[in-house]
């Protein structure tokens, strides 16, 4: 279902907002088997239990992180593996970082002459709600707040200038 | 088909499951299946356990998907092993040079059961 490149079209980071939307759905579509939709974020108030994080290097510069509650990033990882085998926090934080990795590699996929030009760092897992966010990132920034089986799942992506 | 001895090398367990689960809906018998989380790590398996086949990562820490496909034709039991990348890194560069060091198959993530058996099916069945 990968949808062809668009920045052809969209060619400035403020129009990239349906492009992270659909990476990132086509990504929960794909290898979790179900439809999410973006959801007004004001109603659904971000959960930082579970932060997993991927590094944007080269030509496109930044950050992606998709963040949710505990819960959630618990049913992310029995939908990838299933019931009897997802047991363990550890692929509970696999999971959720994998699912990061492939938004941002779904997204970059799609800016089309950037995907050579932008290399990924391996996914990190931040767990614990109690801290705050400073990204150092001083260009655009985006997000969207899906819903997975009724609960948000926060994508966002900062870029450097 | 016969009984496929398969190496999966992805630094994410979580993905090396999904990627057996994957080979065997495609309906590949599998006799066995090592797993590896880096390119160097493979290495050495490669040494204590010939395959037919090895499904690989690209960004992974140590050793990367790209150096290993480089570095696997050193491994006496592995020289002519098919290998797949599977990977988030869908650049057409990144492809170019994967199959250029002799990868004989890509697959980018996200990717269904289907786009692998459409990609593995084909390698396997020229090496046999």
């Amino acid at each position: 279902m990968n949808a062809e490149p668009t920045t052809a079209a969209h060619p400035r980071p403020e129009s990239w907002l349906p492009i992270l939307e659909l990476s990132a759905q086509e990504v929960f579509e794909i290898m979790l088997g179900c439809q999410v939709e973006p959801v007004k974020e004001e109603e659904n108030p971000r959960n930082t239990e579970f932060t997993a994080m991927v590094g944007l290097a080269g030509a496109l510069c930044g950050i992606l992180t998709v963040c949710c509650g505990s819960e959630v990033a618990g049913k992310i990882a029995t939908r990838m593996l299933g019931p009897e085998i997802a047991s363990s926090e550890g692929q509970v934080w696999d999971a959720l970082g994998e699912i990061c990795n492939m938004i941002a590699g779904n997204f970059k996929n799609k800016l089309a002459g950037m995907d050579g030009r932008c290399m990924l760092s391996v996914p990190t897992v931040v767990t614990g709600g109690e801290y705050s966010f400073h990204s150092l990132a001083d260009g655009d920034s985006m997000s969207t707040v899906l819903l997975f089986e009724g609960q948000p799942v926060t994508v966002r992506l900062e870029l450097h200038s | 088909m016969s009984k496929i001895r398969a190496l999966i090398v992805d630094d994410s367990s979580v993905m090396r499951k999904i990627v057996e689960r994957s080979l065997r809906q495609a309906g590949i018998d599998l006799e066995k299946v090592v797993e590896a989380s880096n390119g160097a790590e493979a290495i050495g398996a490669l040494r204590d356990n010939p395959v037919d086949l090895v499904l690989c990562d690209i960004n992974m820490p140590v050793m990367d998907g790209l150096e290993f496909v480089r570095q696997v034709g050193t491994v006496e039991n592995a020289k002519g092993v098919p290998i797949v990348m599977i990977t988030t890194e869908g650049s057409e560069s990144h492809v170019v040079q994967a199959l250029s060091s002799g990868a004989r198959g890509y697959i980018r993530k996200p990717f269904t059961p289907d786009q692998v058996k459409e990609h593995v099916l084909p390698v396997l069945e020229k090496k046999s």
